[in-house]
């Protein structure tokens, strides 16, 4: 063969190469999108320093941060995992980049993977970030670090699991509106900063069956109550991950 | 000229470089979306180290052909071989080896230009140097700028530099020069000659008889979901007998007395009083006799023209419709 500067010689990159490659260029365009870091960072900091430091909402006996930093957590990985990733990969579907990115040789399980790692590494600097916050409003965790890393992890599968559904069937202006409002209404109705005990009897049990109250509440009863594993919540969240995932992986269009 | 599926494929001895073989062959490609057939029995051939035109209007069936190429569609009836493979069965082995140029979109909105180059190079294992691509579409202005705040152009441009960057054998380009100026148009054409010349073959679609007849070796004419008639420019331009002659003269020539001094086949019209078209084999002895019957009558032609026939003609004849949008 010639050596001209276009001679063919294609081949795939090494797949461990394309996954580090993506979950990079993934997590640079999360920290880059200020309605993202809006929401992943800046509203979960401000909700942390403001119903700690001033006496709004009724947390129950005990500081404000120790009820405020566990639903502040659990609020970190509704935001990067459901409610960044659904408008996200929306509007990626919708400027063909997952398209595009399927005719390169990065396979799409691969892609998937990426954007999970670029999930986990911003969770990672979320948890970091409002942890220091909340130890500075001098908040005392308690409890098992695994139990709570268990938690994390599962909430991230069954958040992950709707926003990926959510953004492979909806329009990504319709993602982009839905993805929002459910973030308002679980801020609200989940357990983050209103105690679960304001709602009347009826509601309080249907609310704890969201995964934002069993993230929320599973976390609160490890590092506020020092409890073991709770297992109900894991449970509520592996129940959401199946269903989210499996939903996701049935019905998501590329295109 | 060739006439798909009825005719015996002719192979030309045209290109330096080839054993002919196909880099695609689609047989009988039939590609539904509900109710509507969008392509309908559709037979097209690439061969190697060629730059390959499908020609067509909006919604002849283009862009669903080459995506069924691409992998991304299944046939609902028919075959389609892209460098030996099946480009869904295989698409893992396929993809590595193509380059793809999506009409639009493909890139974060949020990325620069060639940050997202640069990714789309570390996706392959012998990538192009990024830089020198960069420098060669004229995109070096604009490395550090977001996709979103790119011209027309320059999206264009940077598309197709992540069509190529992975050296692919075969490249897919999806109206490669829609809305490019004239000059980022002919940089784009000497971009692909310079890929055809170090043996990539291309298929591109397109609505430009220009760029059709400037770039590739074969064109391919679709229309209502099937080839019409595949053939080089020049068979295609040379195919039939309708060149035309044009003239003016005095209004109201004996046109039927002009015909029976010319071969059978041979149509002659005035277009508007005194501007006249004959259309039929134009060549040297006919255009003698047309000029001597002038003589003899008295009449002076004045702006005498002898017109090649067009792609646009061609496909005018076979389809009856305007190619441009």
């Amino acid at each position: 063969m010639s050596g001209g500067t276009y001679t063919p010689r294609p081949g795939a990159a090494p797949v461990g190469r394309m996954i580090a490659a993506q979950t990079v260029l993934e997590t640079r365009m999360l920290l880059r999108n200020g309605e993202q870091l809006l929401l992943t960072v800046i509203i979960p900091s401000l909700l942390l320093v403001l119903f700690s430091s001033v006496d709004i909402v009724d947390t129950g006996s005990g500081p404000a941060v120790d009820f405020l930093a566990p639903g502040v957590l659990a609020l970190a990985v509704m935001s990067t995992a459901f409610t960044g990733q659904a408008i996200a990969t929306g509007f990626e579907r919708r400027y063909g980049v997952l398209k595009r990115l399927g005719a390169s040789p990065l396979p799409r399980w691969a892609l998937m993977t990426a954007k999970t790692l670029s999930v986990l590494v911003t969770e990672v600097l979320q948890v970091l970030l409002l942890a220091a916050i909340a130890l500075g409003l001098g908040w005392s965790p308690h409890g098992n670090p695994l139990a709570v890393l268990l938690l994390l992890v599962a909430g991230t599968a069954a958040f992950s699991g709707l926003g990926l559904l959510m953004a492979g069937t909806l329009r990504a202006e319709a993602t982009l509106a839905a993805a929002n409002l459910v973030f308002l209404l679980l801020l609200v109705g989940g357990g983050v900063i209103v105690p679960l005990e304001k709602f009347p009897e009826g509601a309080r049990a249907a609310l704890e069956l969201l995964p934002i109250a069993a993230l929320s509440e599973g976390l609160r009863e490890v590092l506020r109550d020092g409890a073991g594993l709770p297992v109900a919540q894991l449970g509520v969240l592996a129940v959401w991950a199946v269903l989210g995932l499996g939903a996701a992986a049935r019905f998501f269009r590329w295109e | 000229m060739r006439i798909p599926r009825t005719a015996e494929p002719e192979r030309l001895p045209r290109l330096p470089v080839m054993r002919y073989e196909s880099v695609v062959q689609v047989r009988g490609l039939v590609k539904r979306y509900g109710s509507k057939t969008a392509v309908d029995g559709l037979d097209l051939d690439v061969r190697a180290g060629t730059v390959t035109a499908v020609l067509g209007p909006n919604g002849a069936g283009k862009t669903t052909t080459v995506e069924t190429c691409e992998g991304y569609r299944r046939p609902d009836a028919g075959s389609v071989r892209v460098l030996g493979l099946d480009p869904v069965a295989d698409a893992a082995r396929l993809r590595p080896r193509i380059g793809v140029m999506l009409q639009s979109g493909g890139v974060y909105s949020g990325a620069r230009a060639g940050e997202m180059l640069r990714h789309m190079a570390k996706l392959y294992a012998h990538p192009l140097d990024v830089d020198a691509l960069v420098e060669r579409l004229g995109l070096g202005s604009c490395g550090r700028t977001g996709y979103r705040r790119l011209s027309g152009g320059q999206q264009q441009r940077l598309s197709l530099a992540m069509a190529v960057v992975g050296r692919p054998e075969l490249l897919f380009l999806d109206e490669p020069t829609a809305g490019l100026d004239p000059q980022a148009r002919r940089a784009t054409w000497e971009l692909i000659r310079e890929l055809r010349a170090d043996g990539v073959s291309t298929v591109l679609t397109t609505h430009f008889m220009d760029e059709a007849e400037q770039l590739a070796d074969e064109v391919a004419i679709i229309d209502g979901g099937r080839v019409a008639v595949q053939g080089t420019p020049e068979e295609l331009c040379r195919g039939g007998a309708e060149n035309t002659l044009r003239f003016t003269g005095r209004p109201g020539l004996d046109l039927g007395a002009l015909l029976k001094a010319l071969p059978d086949g041979t149509a002659a019209a005035e277009l508007t009083p005194g501007s006249y078209r004959i259309t039929g084999t134009v060549d040297p002895e006919l255009l003698v006799t047309v000029t001597s019957w002038c003589a003899q009558h008295g009449v002076l032609a004045e702006g005498i023209a002898v017109e090649r026939r067009t792609l646009e003609d061609v496909f005018l004849e076979l389809t009856g419709k305007e190619l441009r949008r």
